[in-house]
């Protein structure tokens, strides 16, 4: 026989045992979709996570407040110096009217609470900005230092937190994705332990006529594989297609949350090659695991 | 062709089947073994394509070592020796010609050849007829002829038997008796455990007698030699 004829013998055999044990098979390739579904879902949070973590870390500025009585020609002065470090990017001043204006706006309706003030009570202010988002923190310290420099605000807390919060959801996601790749490897195994057991008449002949040892076991490898293709088409289609309506409908609502989404297809396309991929690789395993153990040729 | 040099078989239960086997069989030679109910025979026989594995001793069959041999070696010391099993091991789904072809399709021939094989060897062993039978349709002896057939499909240079004429008449066990003496005159050996005095009495060859484990008998032209 030549190799194409092997190969499409044992897809046949591998079709054959899938459908041998209907409700075992249809048991284990539910499990595989509810792991890769998990699995899926976890890997789309975890990309906008990234995504949006990678605009927030950009957006970052250092706001350096100056002392209450520097004047607005000395902070003008410092951008000037700030300007010319490597590591900046830009340094725009902020004069204690525009903040006091800006604070107006934030205040909205209650802005009349600010009319007691005769002048603004506010120092002059300057947003920095890192060429590097990574040096953030780095130029914070150095404006720090500077002569007229009050106080320094340099988001570091506000990033860590959502650092924190992305990665603790991200490791949520994967012990779970964990602990169902497991539950899914051992139904997988125990279906095809079930079909070698129902096949092991054939099995004993084939051995007892020569056939080869791989020759037997591809048909339960490729039966694990088909397990693992069938249970990724469920939750590729359906979050695939969940993904882009969702993406569709809020992607150009000016928020930093949507405008930020990593596009539909792009995202699809990783989806399909992750958890095909996975599930092919979970039926494999889950096939050679299992005539390792129940098919002693 | 088939050798063994001092073969002891205890299984795992602690039943000693065989204590100190030695035996040359030539190439082209025609052999029974007898002896009665539980002497061995079957694992004599089981030894050979290492369906079971010696205790102790030496074993060649066809060139393979059997102590040494791979696991994955051991298709190929199958594929040399075809093997009329006592209880058939036929596959109740498949018809007597898709038997034949299951064995020939798991040991990789093409499809063509294996249709040629196929009818021929069902031809051999009279079956042409009922080639598309389940063995559930099949009588007994019929079930036997077609694992004789299968047997022969791979043009083995050895065939082993576990009494193949177990459940046929004398009529048809005579069949199968012609058959297997025309594949012996082709040069095939053959190696047959049995019960059937009158065949081994009419038709002459050597007799391995095994009692007890051990060879107790060894004759060319020998006879049956136990009263039933
Ligand atoms: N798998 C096994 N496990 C344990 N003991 C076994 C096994 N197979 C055979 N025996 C024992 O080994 C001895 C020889 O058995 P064997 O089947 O070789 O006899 P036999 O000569 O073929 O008998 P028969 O003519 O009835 O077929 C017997 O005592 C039998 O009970
Ligand atoms: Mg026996």
């Amino acid at each position: 026989m030549d190799m194409m004829s092997k190969i499409l013998r044992h897809l046949r055999e591998g079709f054959r045992n899938v459908l041998r044990n209907g409700w075992m098979t249809f048991a284990s390739v539910s499990a595989v979709t509810v792991t890769l579904a998990v699995l899926g879902l976890t890997l789309i949070l975890a990309m906008n996570a990234q995504q949006m973590s990678k605009y927030v870390t950009n957006q970052v500025q250092v706001q350096a407040y100056m002392h209450p009585n520097a004047s607005e020609q000395a902070g003008e002065q410092l951008a000037q110096k700030l300007r010319s470090m490597p590591d900046i990017a830009s340094v725009q001043v902020i004069s204690k009217e525009a903040g006091m204006n800006e604070m107006k706006q934030e205040f909205g309706q209650y802005q009349d609470i600010l009319e007691q003030y005769k002048s603004s009570p506010l120092p002059v202010q300057l947003v920095i900005k890192a060429k590097d988002p990574s040096k953030t923190l780095q130029v914070a310290n150095e404006v720090r230092h500077m002569p007229d420099i009050d106080t320094v605000r340099d988001g570091k807390s506000y990033i860590k937190s959502l650092f924190r919060t992305v990665s603790v959801l991200r490791t949520i996601g994967i012990v779970f994705v964990i602990a169902l790749l497991v539950t899914s490897m051992f139904l997988i195994s125990n279906t095809i332990r079930m079909t070698i057991f129902s096949r092991r008449r054939e099995i004993e002949i084939m051995k007892l006529v020569g056939a080869a040892n791989w020759f037997i076991r591809w048909p339960f490898i490729v039966e694990g594989m088909l397990i693992g293709v069938f249970g990724a088409v469920v939750p590729l289609v359906i979050l695939g297609y969940g993904y882009h309506v969702v993406y569709d409908r809020i992607h150009d609502i000016p928020l930093i949350l949507s405008i930020n989404l990593v596009s539909s297809g792009a995202l699809i396309a990783k989806l399909a090659v992750v958890l095909l991929g996975i599930g092919i690789l979970l039926g494999v395993w889950g096939g050679v695991m299992s005539v390792r153990k129940f098919l002693r040729v | 062709m088939i050798e063994m040099q001092d073969v002891w078989k205890e299984y795992p239960n602690g039943t000693s089947a065989l204590n100190g086997i030695s035996v040359h069989i030539q190439k082209g030679e025609f052999v029974y073994v007898v002896g009665p109910s539980g002497a061995g025979k079957s694992t004599f026989i089981k030894l050979m394509y290492r369906e079971v594995r010696p205790t102790k001793g030496h074993i060649f069959v066809n060139g393979f070592n059997i102590e040494r041999l791979k696991d994955r070696k051991i298709p190929l010391l199958r594929r040399s020796i075809g093997v009329v099993f006592q209880d058939f091991k036929l596959l109740p789904k498949l018809t007597a010609a898709e038997n034949v072809a299951f064995a020939l399709e798991v040991i990789g021939l093409s499809q063509r050849q294996i249709r040629r094989r196929v009818e021929d060897v069902l031809t051999q062993v009279g079956l042409e007829d009922k080639m598309n039978m389940l063995p559930s349709q099949l009588s007994g002896g019929e079930q036997q002829r077609v694992a004789v057939a299968r047997s022969l499909a791979n043009n083995p240079a050895v065939i082993i038997a576990d009494e193949p004429t177990g459940n046929l008449d004398p009529d048809t066990s005579w069949g199968i008796m012609r058959l297997f003496q025309r594949i012996n005159d082709r040069g095939t050996t053959i190696v047959m455990a049995t019960h059937n005095r009158d065949i081994v009495n009419s038709l002459r060859r050597r007799v391995i007698a095994i009692e007890q484990g051990i060879i107790v008998r060894d004759e060319q032209k020998g006879l049956y030699g136990y009263d039933e």
